[in-house]
């Protein structure tokens, strides 16, 4: 049985308080857009993915690929209270010989589809999956997790050609739309808008959805399953550092070093 | 070495800084002394050491997004104008991502665009293996015309900025976001493609560059206390290489080391050991990098230490070439034996 929304919501609850720790045994790392995208993955993990966390890697699995590679702390924490593997493993993130590096590394972690690592380069691989699975007759899907930043990379488009031409129905990215990069905001530095026009343009089927609302997350995602022919990207309006309000809309937060008290203080309001 | 104008790592607290920040100070003092410069980042000018540059000189500055490529081509027609540019962002980023753009571009067109790696080399720490760079040297020096500049510390980082926007052609400078020792001074010379001799000896050298470079002076010190004499060069620029000190250093002490916080492939011990294996003197040379493989999460100094690359390993590597050197030696006198009998 899939978990209801209520208990959606306190899953995500959970990771990002995860995350938060996270980040404050490790000394850096990326807070915004990592509590930005805590809804999106709790939703596709929890309410969507065919996934066996004791099997990690079962052929019919649904796979994701984690494209905002420096949202690696909501992945890990998402996989850890999944069930991938010991919770106690997330404070050893980013420290000497872990498992649990920077930037996810497929051969040490265990749950992740793809090692990524630049921004803009996950949904070509999302596409190589797709095509594979095309030829072999396999039914899992493949999510790709992208920045809205992200989507200023040449790569990107290239590889929004090549799904929509190849009629990868059985790809569905992700754009996490928090408006926001490292320097400021997109629409400051080179502007986006009009994003859902461009994947339109691009042969893509687009929904628009509220990405911390888990319904509408489910409900985007099963509708990108049922459309044919077409790949779906689903653009999820969000809100950079989610849930701290100290953090939200801040693009200093994008990779600011967590001190004791302001996770004391992040802490309380996700209390 | 009093006329070097160094810092004395042995006897004094030596101070820390980014070399990020030597590089944002020079780009401040082109722009105070009215270079028409413009300075371009991908969206990391919170951490490229750009953002106080751009908070004093708003107009030069230009935020080109997370677009790495069209950066690079964007500073190839601005260089085509007439203006002095830096494009900044990761390391591998910028030697890496638009590494075609760069020969097709700007080496083909012998562009003077200055392009600048920062967080590179381990510096880049807990991010891990593949925000790391360690083959940006290697693939930048491949490059027809490109001129490759690793400095020390902040202080050759500002002078090495204001140095390439005065050289012709495209260069690639390295920058570290970790704090690193500083070693040289406001007096100390740098000139590109001069490499600097920053300790004396006659029995082995250690040519190297970078952080590395601190660890090479601690190594000396070390073998000192063994009697050793060994000589160490700041070799900043990796090409042009300056082979004149490179080939004195092979025929007066006829041992050497290589240190560089990067691959032992294609980097500075790949220059040397090019350089010296067509002269007419064959070394033992010993090149301590990273080999073959990707950097991984952990702090800086951790990192250089899970990797050899400190001061105890440049001193065996020291070690290791003496003993080739003594055995050619043992050789060579054998040869002249066999030859007066
Ligand atoms: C190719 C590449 N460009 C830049 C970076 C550095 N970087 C990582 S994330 C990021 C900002 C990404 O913004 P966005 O995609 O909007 O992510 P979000 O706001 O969701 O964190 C930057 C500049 C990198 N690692 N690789």
């Amino acid at each position: 049985m899939s978990p209801t929304p209520i208990e959606l919501r306190d899953i995500a609850k959970v990771v990002r308080r995860d995350v938060l720790t996270m980040l404050l045994e490790a000394g850096s790392g990326h807070a915004g857009g990592s509590l930005s995208s805590v809804d999106i993955l709790v939703a596709l993990y929890w309410g969507v993915m065919r996934v066996r966390p004791d099997r990690p890697s079962w052929e019919e699995r649904d796979r994701l690929v984690l494209s905002k590679a420096h949202a690696a702390p909501a992945l890990y924490a998402a996989l850890a209270r999944r069930g991938y593997f010991d919770v106690k493993d997330l404070l050893t993130f980013r420290k000497i010989r872990t498992k649990l590096q920077g930037f996810p590394d497929m051969h040490k972690t265990p749950g992740i589809d793809a090692s990524v690592g630049s921004p803009g380069q996950g949904l070509s691989i999302a596409n190589g999956i797709a095509m594979a699975a095309k030829r072999d007759g396999r039914q899992y899907r493949i999510y790709c997790l992208m920045g809205d930043g992200e989507a200023h990379e040449g790569q990107v488009w290239e590889a929004g050609m090549t799904a929509a031409h190849h009629k990868l129905d059985n790809v569905c990215a992700v754009i996490d739309r928090n408006r926001m990069m490292g320097d400021g905001g997109t629409e400051d530095i080179v502007a986006l808008s009009p994003l859902q026009d461009k994947w339109r343009t691009f042969n893509w089927h687009v929904v628009e959805i509220d990405g911390h609302n888990v319904e509408q997350l489910t409900a985007a995602f099963s509708e990108a399953a049922s459309v044919k022919g077409q790949p779906t990207v689903v653009i999820a309006r969000t809100v950079k550092g989610k849930g701290v309000p100290f953090m939200e809309n801040k693009a200093e937060w994008h990779d600011r070093k967590l001190t004791e008290d302001l996770y004391e203080e992040a802490m309380k309001a996700l209390a | 070495m009093a006329e070097m104008g160094l810092v004395d790592i042995h006897h004094s607290v030596v101070e820390t800084e980014a070399t990020n920040r030597g590089y944002e100070r020079g780009l401040i003092e082109l722009a105070e002394r009215g270079t028409d410069i413009i300075v371009m980042d991908a969206d990391l000018a919170g951490s490229s050491g750009t953002s106080g540059f751009r908070k004093r000189f708003p107009d030069r500055f230009l935020d080109i997004g997370l677009c790495e490529q069209d950066m690079i081509g964007t500073a190839a027609g601005l260089a085509l104008a007439g203006k002095c540019v830096f494009v900044t962002t990761h390391g591998m980023l910028a030697a890496g991502k638009a590494w075609d753009i760069i020969r097709s571009t700007i080496c083909y067109g012998s562009l003077n665009v200055n392009i600048c790696g920062a967080d590179a080399g381990l510096s880049a720490g807990g991010a891990g293996g593949s925000r790391q760079s360690l083959e940006d040297v290697a693939v930048m020096r491949t490059l027809p015309g490109m001129t490759v500049i690793v400095p020390t510390d902040a202080v050759e980082a500002r002078k090495a900025t204001v140095a390439a926007a005065r050289t012709p052609g495209p260069v690639y400078i390295r920058f570290a976001a970790a704090r690193v020792p500083i070693i040289t001074t406001n007096i100390t010379p740098f000139t590109i493609g001069q490499a600097g001799v920053y300790r004396q000896g006659d029995d082995a050298s250690v040519l190297t560059n970078g952080v590395m470079l601190y660890e090479a002076l601690k190594a000396a010190r070390l073998l000192e206390d063994d009697g050793l004499g060994v000589r160490v060069i700041n070799c900043h620029t990796i090409k042009p290489l300056d082979r004149a000190i490179v080939n004195r250093a092979a025929v007066e002490t006829g041992a050497l080391v290589t240190a560089e916080e990067g691959s032992t492939i294609g980097g500075l011990g790949g220059a040397v050991a090019e350089a010296l294996a067509q002269s007419s003197r064959p070394t033992p040379i010993k090149i301590v990098g990273i080999e073959d493989r990707f950097g991984e999460s952990g702090e800086h100094e951790q990192l250089l230490s899970h990797f050899g690359l400190k001061s105890r390993d440049i001193a065996s590597a020291v070690r290791e070439v003496l003993s080739r050197k003594r055995s050619l030696e043992g050789r060579d006198t054998e040869a002249a034996r066999d030859r007066v009998q």
